[in-house]
């Protein structure tokens, strides 16, 4: 654990954002400032600046511990979350630019005029912008524990902190430069390290991923477990164990198969085959449904767009943000796959979200270059944790201080600020046992269950009413929204009723949409009347516009 | 460079939002820092057609026709992905032969999620920008053809 270098990288990260995030305040704080800064950034730029923000915890420490969990079955997260911007460009991107709408409650209000609606819309995005903050503190926190050797509270509190201060004082207001710069610091605090774990794996005579007889012990490892599990010992002996036990294993010595986990190699390595039931196809699907869809209603990707000077510079920059978030996924599945060889202690103590930065010391060995690209990856979670938070906690505390304390001021701001940032530090203090991927694809679940069947449907839909879309939100949003609360503070359940609470969007999604069509249809006579006027706006091309 | 994600003050009027714009010559046109309530009145350049901005049938027709072609040319697009992505779980699940298939020592299914898929996308999203935009050419050609 004595990695002398991580803390060093780590404290730098988090100086260089804030200074970056002082300097580029000092020079850009006018509105004027913002209008031309919306000309001269690039689609390239802006584009960084928006993977920057979007890419988190989740995408850099969550989608490789879960490969290295699941396997095969949970490449959906990436390619959900790449494909995501694809439906935001498909539907959204251009015509949500010309509305002129700056966060979703401003959008409500604009194309239905209906304050109520707007006053529901924020309280979505609030529940939203916690739920996603939960995982980023959590995954500071697991990352400072496994690196640095502290309690796991201590890196959640120092990231909330340093956040919600940071915020509240207008240091890091998501500068453009800032975000483009965390993006090309993560990606190269994964990629290269990754060339380096690859070059050690074809050094190592290239082990297989899953050997025929399992995986083994490539030294002599002492894992103390952190999560109840039932072990497997390779001579058909079970024993559970309970989160403080020791155990060790000798050098060649075989992983035992732990409950909750593919482990061998055909569960790992294929498909959920028809063998393990509709559940799982149902599982798949609806976690498909939820990152697809789910992108397009996150509070903090939306007020991005404003950076762009008219619709279709939008719809370029999302092109660019899809490839760009596409070779940033390329990256993560490397280290799930190898972390199955180097590091399958992580599979008994159940802290699979630890693999990104136990991998470069574990293949590498603690030397110069272990330690230093170990450091690295430290370096750019922290980058994740700091540019998604900010970029929530922005959106969060500009929605609560307009739309709840009811004032524009910089002080409703602040006191909004440590609002929003409290409660997640709170939470995240008490959750530590959920990966950090399944909090977010939570998340991603109650936002394709409540906005995007507004944004779909106000964009390209006249006949929709207020009354439709507060009844579309509140009941598909709201069994979202149900099953979460169910998943993180109910009881555990079994067979369908977990499949349909665990992975909630494949009925939410559609639920949500036929609520809010059918209520619309029924309260016809409630659809604004400058429905063509709006309608032309979303829609007509930018060279008819100035 | 640019400070952005200022807290939405939607009561706020914005002093660029009361001034007027300007039309045709000079300057491109400032682009809008435009919140909810401040936002409903669009602006028509003069230049523009009478039958858009003034809601008569004929400019009703014209919009909506253009809305229907963006609509089905995304509907078109997320019926690629939705079959072209989409359709591998029901694969695997009915074929399970596929998802042990290996080319070049890795399994079908991981090359297909784990590094396909990512270039798929990319090329569908640069199919829509291009077609979406010839949509948009297409209806300001029809539109400003009258008066040229």
């Amino acid at each position: 654990m004595g990695n002398d270098l991580v803390v060093p990288a780590i404290v730098a990260v988090t100086l260089v954002t804030v200074a970056i995030g002082f300097y580029g305040l000092r020079l850009a704080r006018t509105t004027s400032d913002f209008l031309v800064a919306s000309r001269v950034i690039s689609p390239t730029w802006n584009a960084a600046a928006i993977g920057g923000e979007y890419l988190s915890a989740a995408s850099f420490l969550g989608v490789a511990g879960l490969i290295l969990k699941y396997g095969v079955d949970v490449l959906w997260y990436p390619v959900g979350f790449a494909a995501g911007y694809l439906a935001l460009l498909l539907f959204v991107a251009a015509p949500l630019r010309r509305s002129g709408a700056f966060t979703l409650p401003d959008f409500c209000e604009l194309r239905l005029g209906s304050r109520r609606l707007r006053t529901l819309a924020t309280i979505f995005v609030i529940f939203i912008g916690w739920l996603y903050l939960l995982p980023q503190l959590q995954g500071a926190g697991l990352t400072l524990a496994t690196l640095a050797g502290s309690p796991y509270p201590v890196g959640a509190l120092v990231v909330g902190v340093v956040v919600t201060a940071n915020v509240a004082l207008g240091g890091m207001r998501a500068v453009t430069f800032v975000q483009a710069f965390q993006y090309w610091l993560k990606l190269t605090a994964l990629a290269v390290p990754a060339i380096f774990l690859a070059l050690q794996w074809q050094a190592d005579g290239r082990p297989a991923v899953t050997p025929p007889d399992g995986s083994t012990f490539r030294t002599a490892t002492t894992v103390v477990v952190e999560q109840r599990a039932v072990l497997t010992l390779p001579d058909g002996q079970t024993r559970e164990v309970r989160p403080g036990d020791e155990l060790s294993f000798a050098e060649g010595e075989p992983v035992p198969e732990v409950s909750g986990v593919a482990n061998g190699a055909t569960d790992w390595l294929l498909p959920n085959d028809a063998g393990s039931g509709d559940r799982g196809l149902f599982a798949t699907y609806s976690l498909i449904l939820a990152t697809f869809l789910g992108t397009m209603g996150l509070p903090h990707v939306l007020v991005r767009f404003y950076t762009n000077p008219d619709g279709a510079a939008a719809r370029r920059t999302t092109l660019v943000v899809l490839a760009l978030v596409g070779v940033f996924y390329l990256l993560p599945t490397i280290y799930g796959v190898l972390g199955r060889i180097y590091t399958p202690q992580l599979l008994v103590t159940g802290q699979t979200d630890a693999v990104v930065v136990l991998l470069p010391e574990a293949a590498l060995g603690a030397g110069t270059t272990g330690r230093l690209l170990a450091a690295l990856v430290a370096a750019g979670a922290f980058a994740a944790f700091l540019s998604t938070s900010s970029g929530l906690l922005t959106s969060v505390a500009g929605v609560i201080s307009t739309d709840v304390l009811g004032r524009g001021s910089v002080r409703g701001f602040r006191l909004a600020t440590v609002i929003a940032g409290v409660v997640p530090v709170v939470l995240a203090l008490n959750v530590s046992g959920m990966d950090v991927s399944q909090v977010v694809g939570l998340a991603f679940a109650v936002a394709a269950s409540s906005f995007c069947p507004l944004l779909v449907l106000g964009i390209w839909w006249r006949g929709l009413t207020d009354a439709g879309a507060a009844a579309g939100i509140l009941v598909g949003g709201g069994a979202a929204v149900t099953s979460v609360l169910i998943t993180v503070l109910g009881p555990a359940l079994t067979g369908w009723p977990a499949a349909l609470i665990a992975q909630p969007a494949a009925w939410t999604v559609p639920l949500a949409f036929t609520v809010m069509i059918a209520v619309s249809l029924a309260t016809r006579r409630r659809a604004p009347a400058d429905i063509g006027r709006t309608m032309l706006r979303l829609h007509a091309p930018d060279a008819l516009r100035s | 460079m640019a400070a952005e994600d200022a807290p939405p003050a939607p009561r706020r009027p914005d002093p660029a939002e009361t001034s007027d714009e300007p039309v045709g010559s000079g300057p491109p046109a400032r682009t809008r820092v435009v919140l909810a309530e401040v936002s409903r009145r669009p602006h028509w350049p003069a230049g523009t057609h009478t039958e858009l901005t003034q809601q008569t049938r004929v400019g009703e027709a014209l919009i909506r026709g253009l809305v229907r072609a963006q609509l089905a040319l995304a509907l078109q697009l997320s019926a690629v992905v939705l079959v072209g992505l989409g359709g591998l779980p029901w694969l695997f699940a009915v074929a399970p032969s596929v998802g042990r298939m290996t080319v070049l020592g890795v399994n079908l299914p991981w090359l297909l999620l784990g590094v396909l898929s990512f270039p798929f996308l990319v090329a569908v999203g640069w199919t829509y920008v291009r077609l979406a935009e010839r949509n948009e050419q297409d209806f300001t050609d029809l539109v400003q053809r009258p008066e040229r």
